[in-house]
Protein backbone atom coordinates (compact mmCIF):
# COMPACT_ATOMS: atom_id res chain seq x y z
CA UNK A 1 0.00 0.00 0.00
CA UNK A 2 2.94 2.19 0.35
CA UNK A 3 4.31 1.96 -2.92
CA UNK A 4 0.53 2.16 -4.24
CA UNK A 5 0.73 5.83 -2.51
CA UNK A 6 3.92 6.86 -4.39
CA UNK A 7 2.53 5.71 -7.52
CA UNK A 8 -0.57 7.94 -7.43
CA UNK A 9 -1.36 9.76 -10.89
CA UNK A 10 -0.06 13.50 -10.70
CA UNK A 11 -2.72 15.57 -9.99
CA UNK A 12 -4.70 12.93 -7.90
CA UNK A 13 -6.18 15.26 -4.76
CA UNK A 14 -3.45 13.64 -2.21
CA UNK A 15 -4.64 16.47 0.87
CA UNK A 16 -8.09 16.48 1.55
CA UNK A 17 -9.72 19.97 1.08
CA UNK A 18 -10.93 19.64 5.22
CA UNK A 19 -7.36 19.44 5.88
CA UNK A 20 -5.89 22.02 3.39
CA UNK A 21 -8.48 24.23 4.93
CA UNK A 22 -8.10 23.65 8.82
CA UNK A 23 -4.14 23.64 8.30
CA UNK A 24 -3.99 27.26 7.03
CA UNK A 25 -6.32 28.22 9.33
CA UNK A 26 -4.10 26.56 12.46
CA UNK A 27 -1.41 28.29 10.88
CA UNK A 28 -2.33 31.45 11.24
CA UNK A 29 -4.03 31.00 14.68
CA UNK A 30 -0.87 29.36 15.92
CA UNK A 31 1.57 31.94 14.53
CA UNK A 32 -0.78 34.86 16.02
CA UNK A 33 -0.89 33.34 19.27
CA UNK A 34 2.70 32.31 19.41
CA UNK A 35 3.76 36.16 18.28
CA UNK A 36 1.34 37.58 20.68
CA UNK A 37 2.24 35.11 23.48
CA UNK A 38 6.30 36.15 23.13
CA UNK A 39 4.90 39.56 23.66
CA UNK A 40 3.00 38.83 26.84
CA UNK A 41 6.03 37.56 27.79
CA UNK A 42 7.99 40.25 26.99
CA UNK A 43 6.13 42.36 29.57
CA UNK A 44 7.47 40.45 32.85
CA UNK A 45 9.88 37.89 31.47
CA UNK A 46 10.14 34.16 32.97
CA UNK A 47 14.10 34.52 32.24
CA UNK A 48 17.01 36.56 31.74
CA UNK A 49 15.82 37.46 27.96
CA UNK A 50 13.26 39.41 25.92
CA UNK A 51 12.13 38.68 22.52
CA UNK A 52 12.85 41.32 20.07
CA UNK A 53 9.72 43.50 18.90
CA UNK A 54 9.87 42.46 15.67
CA UNK A 55 9.09 39.06 16.26
CA UNK A 56 6.06 40.20 18.36
CA UNK A 57 2.23 40.61 17.51
CA UNK A 58 0.25 43.10 19.02
CA UNK A 59 2.69 46.07 19.57
CA UNK A 60 2.11 46.59 23.60
CA UNK A 61 0.90 43.76 26.41
CA UNK A 62 -3.22 44.54 25.67
CA UNK A 63 -2.81 44.51 22.00
CA UNK A 64 -1.19 41.08 22.23
CA UNK A 65 -3.58 40.20 24.81
CA UNK A 66 -6.13 41.12 22.51
CA UNK A 67 -4.74 39.05 20.02
CA UNK A 68 -3.80 36.02 21.86
CA UNK A 69 -7.30 35.66 23.77
CA UNK A 70 -9.36 36.68 20.23
CA UNK A 71 -6.51 34.18 18.21
CA UNK A 72 -7.14 31.49 21.40
CA UNK A 73 -10.94 31.04 20.16
CA UNK A 74 -10.03 30.28 16.48
CA UNK A 75 -7.22 27.71 17.06
CA UNK A 76 -9.51 25.91 19.97
CA UNK A 77 -12.23 25.55 17.52
CA UNK A 78 -10.28 24.95 14.38
CA UNK A 79 -8.16 22.36 16.33
CA UNK A 80 -11.39 20.80 17.18
CA UNK A 81 -12.92 20.70 14.03
CA UNK A 82 -9.59 18.77 12.75
CA UNK A 83 -9.53 16.28 15.08
CA UNK A 84 -12.96 15.50 15.18
CA UNK A 85 -12.61 14.90 10.63
CA UNK A 86 -9.28 13.26 12.06
CA UNK A 87 -11.36 10.49 14.06
CA UNK A 88 -14.27 10.51 12.40
CA UNK A 89 -12.59 10.08 8.62
CA UNK A 90 -10.02 7.67 9.34
CA UNK A 91 -7.67 10.08 8.31
CA UNK A 92 -5.58 9.63 11.30
CA UNK A 93 -6.07 5.76 10.81
CA UNK A 94 -4.73 6.46 7.49
CA UNK A 95 -1.67 8.79 7.82
CA UNK A 96 -0.70 8.77 11.03
CA UNK A 97 -1.23 5.28 12.78
CA UNK A 98 -1.32 3.41 10.21
CA UNK A 99 0.36 0.33 11.52
CA UNK A 100 0.14 -2.04 8.16
CA UNK A 101 1.86 0.84 5.95
CA UNK A 102 4.06 0.72 8.79
CA UNK A 103 4.60 -2.98 9.39
CA UNK A 104 6.08 -2.76 5.60
CA UNK A 105 8.87 -0.88 6.05
CA UNK A 106 10.89 -3.78 6.77
CA UNK A 107 14.22 -2.93 4.62
CA UNK A 108 15.85 -0.58 6.58
CA UNK A 109 17.82 0.70 4.32
CA UNK A 110 15.42 1.73 1.94
CA UNK A 111 12.90 2.64 4.79
CA UNK A 112 15.96 5.46 5.83
CA UNK A 113 15.84 6.84 1.96
CA UNK A 114 11.56 7.02 2.27
CA UNK A 115 11.88 8.31 5.48
CA UNK A 116 11.95 12.12 4.23
CA UNK A 117 9.92 11.56 0.82
CA UNK A 118 7.81 14.33 0.71
CA UNK A 119 5.14 15.98 -1.68
CA UNK A 120 3.07 12.14 -1.91
CA UNK A 121 0.21 12.83 0.23
CA UNK A 122 2.03 9.90 2.39
CA UNK A 123 3.10 11.05 5.71
CA UNK A 124 6.71 9.58 6.59
CA UNK A 125 7.58 8.24 9.89
CA UNK A 126 9.28 11.35 10.69
CA UNK A 127 6.11 13.14 9.54
CA UNK A 128 3.81 11.25 11.81
CA UNK A 129 6.19 11.04 14.89
CA UNK A 130 6.43 15.21 14.52
CA UNK A 131 2.82 15.95 13.92
CA UNK A 132 1.67 13.80 16.83
CA UNK A 133 4.54 15.30 18.78
CA UNK A 134 2.97 19.07 17.97
CA UNK A 135 -1.04 17.90 18.32
CA UNK A 136 0.51 16.83 21.90
CA UNK A 137 2.05 20.00 22.55
CA UNK A 138 -1.10 22.56 21.19
CA UNK A 139 -3.01 20.67 24.02
CA UNK A 140 -0.30 21.30 26.68
CA UNK A 141 -0.42 24.86 25.74
CA UNK A 142 -4.15 24.81 25.56
CA UNK A 143 -4.23 23.28 29.13
CA UNK A 144 -1.27 25.53 31.28
CA UNK A 145 -2.84 28.49 29.22
CA UNK A 146 -5.86 27.49 30.85
CA UNK A 147 -3.96 27.15 34.43
CA UNK A 148 -2.97 30.64 33.93
CA UNK A 149 -6.03 32.36 32.87
CA UNK A 150 -8.08 31.09 35.51
CA UNK A 151 -5.78 30.14 38.21
CA UNK A 152 -9.01 30.61 41.07
CA UNK A 153 -11.56 29.10 38.91
CA UNK A 154 -9.84 26.39 37.25
CA UNK A 155 -7.31 26.28 40.29
CA UNK A 156 -7.26 22.56 40.50
CA UNK A 157 -5.80 22.39 36.42
CA UNK A 158 -3.40 25.28 37.82
CA UNK A 159 -2.48 23.14 40.64
CA UNK A 160 -1.58 20.04 38.81
CA UNK A 161 0.55 21.72 36.70
CA UNK A 162 2.39 22.73 39.93
CA UNK A 163 0.75 26.63 40.78
CA UNK A 164 0.58 29.64 38.71
CA UNK A 165 4.26 30.07 38.08
CA UNK A 166 5.02 26.54 37.45
CA UNK A 167 2.14 26.69 34.72
CA UNK A 168 3.68 29.42 33.30
CA UNK A 169 7.18 27.66 33.01
CA UNK A 170 5.14 24.86 30.99
CA UNK A 171 3.36 27.25 28.42
CA UNK A 172 6.88 28.94 27.77
CA UNK A 173 8.34 24.98 27.45
CA UNK A 174 4.92 23.91 25.38
CA UNK A 175 5.79 26.78 23.26
CA UNK A 176 9.28 26.76 22.41
CA UNK A 177 8.79 22.96 21.41
CA UNK A 178 5.95 24.43 19.32
CA UNK A 179 8.51 27.26 18.03
CA UNK A 180 10.92 23.93 16.82
CA UNK A 181 8.36 22.08 15.22
CA UNK A 182 7.15 25.10 12.66
CA UNK A 183 11.02 25.90 11.93
CA UNK A 184 11.53 22.15 10.48
CA UNK A 185 8.16 21.64 9.44
CA UNK A 186 8.44 24.95 7.16
CA UNK A 187 12.15 24.29 6.39
CA UNK A 188 11.36 21.23 4.98
CA UNK A 189 8.42 22.35 3.25
CA UNK A 190 10.73 24.85 1.52
CA UNK A 191 13.19 22.49 0.64
CA UNK A 192 11.36 20.16 -0.99
CA UNK A 193 9.43 21.27 -4.07
CA UNK A 194 5.84 21.00 -4.23
CA UNK A 195 5.23 20.48 -1.04
CA UNK A 196 3.32 23.73 -0.26
CA UNK A 197 1.52 23.87 -3.66
CA UNK A 198 0.09 20.51 -2.31
CA UNK A 199 -0.88 21.65 0.63
CA UNK A 200 -2.65 24.32 -1.14
CA UNK A 201 -4.25 22.74 -4.17
CA UNK A 202 -4.48 19.46 -2.81
CA UNK A 203 -2.97 17.62 -5.71
CA UNK A 204 0.74 16.60 -5.89
CA UNK A 205 3.20 18.60 -8.19
CA UNK A 206 3.09 18.06 -11.92
CA UNK A 207 6.77 18.23 -12.56
CA UNK A 208 7.23 15.30 -9.92
CA UNK A 209 10.90 14.33 -8.82
CA UNK A 210 11.17 11.17 -10.94
CA UNK A 211 14.57 9.83 -9.34
CA UNK A 212 12.71 8.90 -6.37
CA UNK A 213 13.76 5.24 -5.13
CA UNK A 214 11.37 2.52 -5.21
CA UNK A 215 11.02 -0.81 -4.06
CA UNK A 216 10.72 -2.21 -7.50
CA UNK B 1 -16.73 63.10 37.83
CA UNK B 2 -18.12 59.73 36.62
CA UNK B 3 -16.70 58.04 33.99
CA UNK B 4 -18.48 56.96 30.59
CA UNK B 5 -18.17 54.21 28.70
CA UNK B 6 -16.14 54.81 25.83
CA UNK B 7 -17.97 56.09 22.92
CA UNK B 8 -16.31 54.13 19.65
CA UNK B 9 -12.88 52.32 19.29
CA UNK B 10 -10.60 53.46 21.98
CA UNK B 11 -7.72 52.55 20.06
CA UNK B 12 -5.82 49.62 19.47
CA UNK B 13 -5.12 51.22 16.12
CA UNK B 14 -2.10 54.23 17.03
CA UNK B 15 0.20 50.46 16.58
CA UNK B 16 -1.88 48.59 13.68
CA UNK B 17 0.00 49.73 10.78
CA UNK B 18 3.25 49.23 13.08
CA UNK B 19 2.30 45.56 13.55
CA UNK B 20 0.99 44.85 10.04
CA UNK B 21 4.84 45.83 8.80
CA UNK B 22 6.48 44.12 11.61
CA UNK B 23 4.33 40.97 10.47
CA UNK B 24 4.70 41.32 6.89
CA UNK B 25 8.46 41.75 7.62
CA UNK B 26 8.51 38.88 9.57
CA UNK B 27 6.71 36.60 7.29
CA UNK B 28 8.37 37.64 4.47
CA UNK B 29 12.72 37.71 6.08
CA UNK B 30 11.82 34.13 8.01
CA UNK B 31 10.94 32.74 4.67
CA UNK B 32 8.13 31.35 6.74
CA UNK B 33 6.05 30.67 3.09
CA UNK B 34 2.68 32.18 4.27
CA UNK B 35 1.91 33.40 0.96
CA UNK B 36 -1.21 31.52 0.99
CA UNK B 37 -1.67 32.60 4.85
CA UNK B 38 -1.37 36.54 3.79
CA UNK B 39 -3.98 35.82 1.36
CA UNK B 40 -6.22 34.36 3.96
CA UNK B 41 -5.93 36.96 6.33
CA UNK B 42 -4.87 39.61 3.89
CA UNK B 43 -8.71 41.16 3.55
CA UNK B 44 -8.31 42.06 7.63
CA UNK B 45 -5.14 42.71 7.59
CA UNK B 46 -4.83 45.99 5.56
CA UNK B 47 -7.84 46.89 6.90
CA UNK B 48 -6.67 48.67 10.70
CA UNK B 49 -10.37 49.09 11.56
CA UNK B 50 -11.88 45.95 10.67
CA UNK B 51 -8.84 44.10 12.99
CA UNK B 52 -9.66 46.67 15.71
CA UNK B 53 -13.26 46.00 15.49
CA UNK B 54 -12.76 42.24 15.62
CA UNK B 55 -9.99 41.79 18.39
CA UNK B 56 -12.51 44.38 20.68
CA UNK B 57 -15.72 42.31 19.66
CA UNK B 58 -13.82 39.46 20.93
CA UNK B 59 -12.51 40.88 23.96
CA UNK B 60 -16.31 41.79 24.67
CA UNK B 61 -17.55 38.01 23.84
CA UNK B 62 -14.14 36.69 26.46
CA UNK B 63 -16.01 39.10 29.21
CA UNK B 64 -19.27 36.95 28.74
CA UNK B 65 -17.49 33.52 28.94
CA UNK B 66 -15.40 34.93 31.75
CA UNK B 67 -19.14 36.22 33.69
CA UNK B 68 -20.38 32.45 32.32
CA UNK B 69 -17.43 30.68 34.10
CA UNK B 70 -17.43 32.94 37.01
CA UNK B 71 -18.53 30.80 39.91
CA UNK B 72 -19.24 32.85 43.58
CA UNK B 73 -19.13 30.87 45.85
CA UNK B 74 -15.02 29.64 44.16
CA UNK B 75 -12.97 30.54 46.69
CA UNK B 76 -9.35 31.78 46.04
CA UNK B 77 -6.80 29.36 46.97
CA UNK B 78 -5.55 30.94 50.73
CA UNK B 79 -1.54 31.01 51.65
CA UNK B 80 0.61 31.20 55.03
CA UNK B 81 2.14 34.52 56.76
CA UNK B 82 5.64 32.47 55.41
CA UNK B 83 4.31 32.72 51.75
CA UNK B 84 3.79 36.32 51.94
CA UNK B 85 5.75 38.16 49.21
CA UNK B 86 8.61 40.85 50.52
CA UNK B 87 8.70 43.49 49.38
CA UNK B 88 5.37 43.54 47.71
CA UNK B 89 5.96 44.57 43.74
CA UNK B 90 4.71 48.07 43.48
CA UNK B 91 2.69 48.71 40.23
CA UNK B 92 0.83 51.33 39.08
CA UNK B 93 0.59 53.50 35.48
CA UNK B 94 3.12 55.68 37.10
CA UNK B 95 6.45 55.49 39.11
CA UNK B 96 6.77 54.89 42.67
CA UNK B 97 7.73 58.43 44.28
CA UNK B 98 3.96 59.85 42.13
CA UNK B 99 1.91 57.66 44.25
CA UNK B 100 -0.74 60.24 46.16
CA UNK B 101 -0.01 60.44 49.92
CA UNK B 102 -3.41 61.05 51.47
CA UNK B 103 -4.33 62.56 54.53
CA UNK B 104 -6.19 59.84 56.99
CA UNK B 105 -7.81 62.67 59.16
CA UNK B 106 -9.62 64.85 56.22
CA UNK B 107 -10.13 60.99 54.02
CA UNK B 108 -13.28 60.93 53.42
CA UNK B 109 -14.88 57.76 51.28
CA UNK B 110 -17.70 58.58 48.82
CA UNK B 111 -20.72 56.40 47.64
CA UNK B 112 -22.79 57.56 44.65
CA UNK B 113 -25.19 55.64 42.38
CA UNK B 114 -28.07 53.37 43.48
CA UNK B 115 -27.09 53.83 47.08
CA UNK B 116 -29.71 54.16 49.74
CA UNK B 117 -27.13 56.09 52.26
CA UNK B 118 -24.84 58.02 50.45
CA UNK B 119 -22.95 59.35 53.42
CA UNK B 120 -18.98 59.68 53.34
CA UNK B 121 -17.01 57.48 55.57
CA UNK B 122 -14.21 58.26 57.57
CA UNK B 123 -11.09 55.64 57.65
CA UNK B 124 -12.41 55.60 61.76
CA UNK B 125 -15.73 54.62 60.45
CA UNK B 126 -15.20 51.96 58.21
CA UNK B 127 -12.52 50.23 60.83
CA UNK B 128 -15.58 50.27 63.67
CA UNK B 129 -17.05 47.84 60.94
CA UNK B 130 -16.48 44.41 61.18
CA UNK B 131 -12.81 43.10 59.37
CA UNK B 132 -11.52 40.13 58.04
CA UNK B 133 -7.90 39.66 56.60
CA UNK B 134 -6.93 36.97 53.78
CA UNK B 135 -3.75 35.94 52.33
CA UNK B 136 -3.96 35.33 48.60
CA UNK B 137 -1.97 35.65 45.09
CA UNK B 138 -2.66 38.68 43.41
CA UNK B 139 -1.69 38.23 39.69
CA UNK B 140 -1.28 41.15 37.34
CA UNK B 141 -1.96 41.32 33.82
CA UNK B 142 1.77 41.58 32.92
CA UNK B 143 2.06 37.72 33.93
CA UNK B 144 3.90 38.21 37.46
CA UNK B 145 2.21 37.37 40.47
CA UNK B 146 2.93 37.32 44.53
CA UNK B 147 1.14 36.75 47.82
CA UNK B 148 -0.06 39.57 49.84
CA UNK B 149 -1.87 40.33 53.07
CA UNK B 150 -4.93 42.10 53.22
CA UNK B 151 -7.36 43.10 55.65
CA UNK B 152 -10.30 45.52 55.95
CA UNK B 153 -14.42 45.00 55.68
CA UNK B 154 -15.72 42.65 53.05
CA UNK B 155 -17.19 45.11 50.75
CA UNK B 156 -20.28 42.90 50.67
CA UNK B 157 -21.34 43.80 54.20
CA UNK B 158 -20.21 47.49 53.02
CA UNK B 159 -22.77 47.96 50.17
CA UNK B 160 -25.49 45.86 52.11
CA UNK B 161 -24.82 48.45 54.87
CA UNK B 162 -24.70 51.78 52.52
CA UNK B 163 -28.13 50.06 50.94
CA UNK B 164 -26.37 49.68 47.43
CA UNK B 165 -28.64 47.66 44.50
CA UNK B 166 -26.99 44.73 44.61
CA UNK B 167 -28.75 43.68 41.81
CA UNK B 168 -27.17 45.95 40.32
CA UNK B 169 -24.63 45.39 37.12
CA UNK B 170 -21.72 47.34 38.12
CA UNK B 171 -19.87 48.98 40.55
CA UNK B 172 -17.07 51.57 39.73
CA UNK B 173 -14.41 52.96 41.71
CA UNK B 174 -12.46 56.66 41.25
CA UNK B 175 -8.95 56.83 42.73
CA UNK B 176 -7.13 59.81 44.06
CA UNK B 177 -4.24 58.80 41.64
CA UNK B 178 -6.61 59.77 38.94
CA UNK B 179 -7.51 55.93 38.04
CA UNK B 180 -10.78 54.53 37.38
CA UNK B 181 -12.12 50.72 37.13
CA UNK B 182 -15.18 48.65 37.35
CA UNK B 183 -16.29 45.38 38.35
CA UNK B 184 -19.30 43.28 38.15
CA UNK B 185 -21.85 42.67 40.79
CA UNK B 186 -21.36 39.27 41.67
CA UNK B 187 -17.25 39.52 41.73
CA UNK B 188 -18.41 42.77 43.88
CA UNK B 189 -20.40 40.16 46.50
CA UNK B 190 -17.88 37.70 46.20
CA UNK B 191 -17.01 36.67 49.75
CA UNK B 192 -13.14 37.66 49.71
CA UNK B 193 -13.88 40.81 48.37
CA UNK B 194 -12.36 43.44 50.25
CA UNK B 195 -12.61 46.79 50.67
CA UNK B 196 -8.41 47.01 52.48
CA UNK B 197 -7.41 49.14 55.26
CA UNK B 198 -4.31 47.28 56.03
CA UNK B 199 -1.59 45.85 53.77
CA UNK B 200 1.66 45.28 53.99
CA UNK B 201 4.67 47.78 52.43
CA UNK B 202 2.63 51.30 53.33
CA UNK B 203 0.53 53.78 52.24
CA UNK B 204 2.46 53.95 48.49
CA UNK B 205 0.23 50.65 48.28
CA UNK B 206 -2.81 52.24 48.15
CA UNK B 207 -3.53 53.88 51.61
CA UNK B 208 -6.04 54.30 52.79
CA UNK B 209 -8.56 52.37 50.82
CA UNK B 210 -8.22 49.71 48.19
CA UNK B 211 -9.91 47.08 46.52
CA UNK B 212 -8.66 43.84 46.99
CA UNK B 213 -10.45 41.00 44.19
CA UNK B 214 -8.62 37.78 44.36
CA UNK B 215 -10.82 36.68 41.26
CA UNK B 216 -9.58 39.35 39.26
CA UNK B 217 -6.29 40.21 38.12
CA UNK B 218 -4.28 43.28 39.30
CA UNK B 219 -5.46 46.18 37.80
CA UNK B 220 -9.14 45.33 38.97
CA UNK B 221 -7.90 46.12 42.48
CA UNK B 222 -8.46 49.79 42.59
CA UNK B 223 -5.76 51.74 45.34
CA UNK B 224 -6.41 54.99 47.03
CA UNK B 225 -9.95 54.92 46.40
CA UNK B 226 -11.84 57.66 46.98
CA UNK B 227 -15.72 57.08 45.32
CA UNK B 228 -17.58 53.80 45.55
CA UNK B 229 -20.27 53.86 42.76
CA UNK B 230 -22.99 51.46 41.91
CA UNK B 231 -24.34 51.74 38.73
CA UNK B 232 -26.37 49.71 35.44
CA UNK B 233 -24.68 51.73 32.92
CA UNK B 234 -20.88 50.20 32.21
CA UNK B 235 -18.59 52.50 33.59
CA UNK B 236 -15.12 51.19 32.45
CA UNK B 237 -11.93 51.86 33.45
CA UNK B 238 -8.41 53.30 32.85
CA UNK B 239 -6.65 50.28 31.29
CA UNK B 240 -9.67 49.23 30.31
CA UNK B 241 -10.54 51.97 27.76
CA UNK B 242 -6.91 51.37 26.35
CA UNK B 243 -7.34 47.78 25.03
CA UNK B 244 -7.40 45.63 28.58
CA UNK B 245 -10.00 42.96 28.83
CA UNK B 246 -13.12 44.55 31.50
CA UNK B 247 -13.38 41.67 33.03
CA UNK B 248 -10.17 40.19 33.89
CA UNK B 249 -11.30 37.17 36.10
CA UNK B 250 -8.87 34.85 36.93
Amino acid sequence: MVEGALKQPKGKIVHPLFVRVTHWINAFAAIAMLMSGLRIYNAAPLYEFRFPPEVTLGGWLAGALAWHFAAMWLLALNGLAYLAYGVFSGHFLRKMFNFGAMAAYRNIRLEMKRLLFHGTGEYNLVQRVLYVIVICDLFLLFLTGLAMWKPVQLQELTAFFGGYDQARHVHFLGMTILAMFIVVHVSVALAIKGTITSMITGRLPTTPQDERPTRK
Amino acid sequence: MKPTRPSSGPSLAGFRPQLERIERRLFLKQGLSLGALTMLSGCTLKDDDAVDRVLWAMSRWNDRVQTALFNPERLAPTYSDAEVTTPFPFNAYYEEPLAPVIDETSYRLHVSGLVADKAPWSVESLRALPQTAQITRLVCVEGWSAVGKWAGVPLRSFLERIGADVTAKYVGFQCADKYWTSIDMPSALHAQTLLVLDFPGGSKYGAPVRIRLPTKLGFKNPKFVTEIFVTNDYPGGYWEKMGYNWFSGV
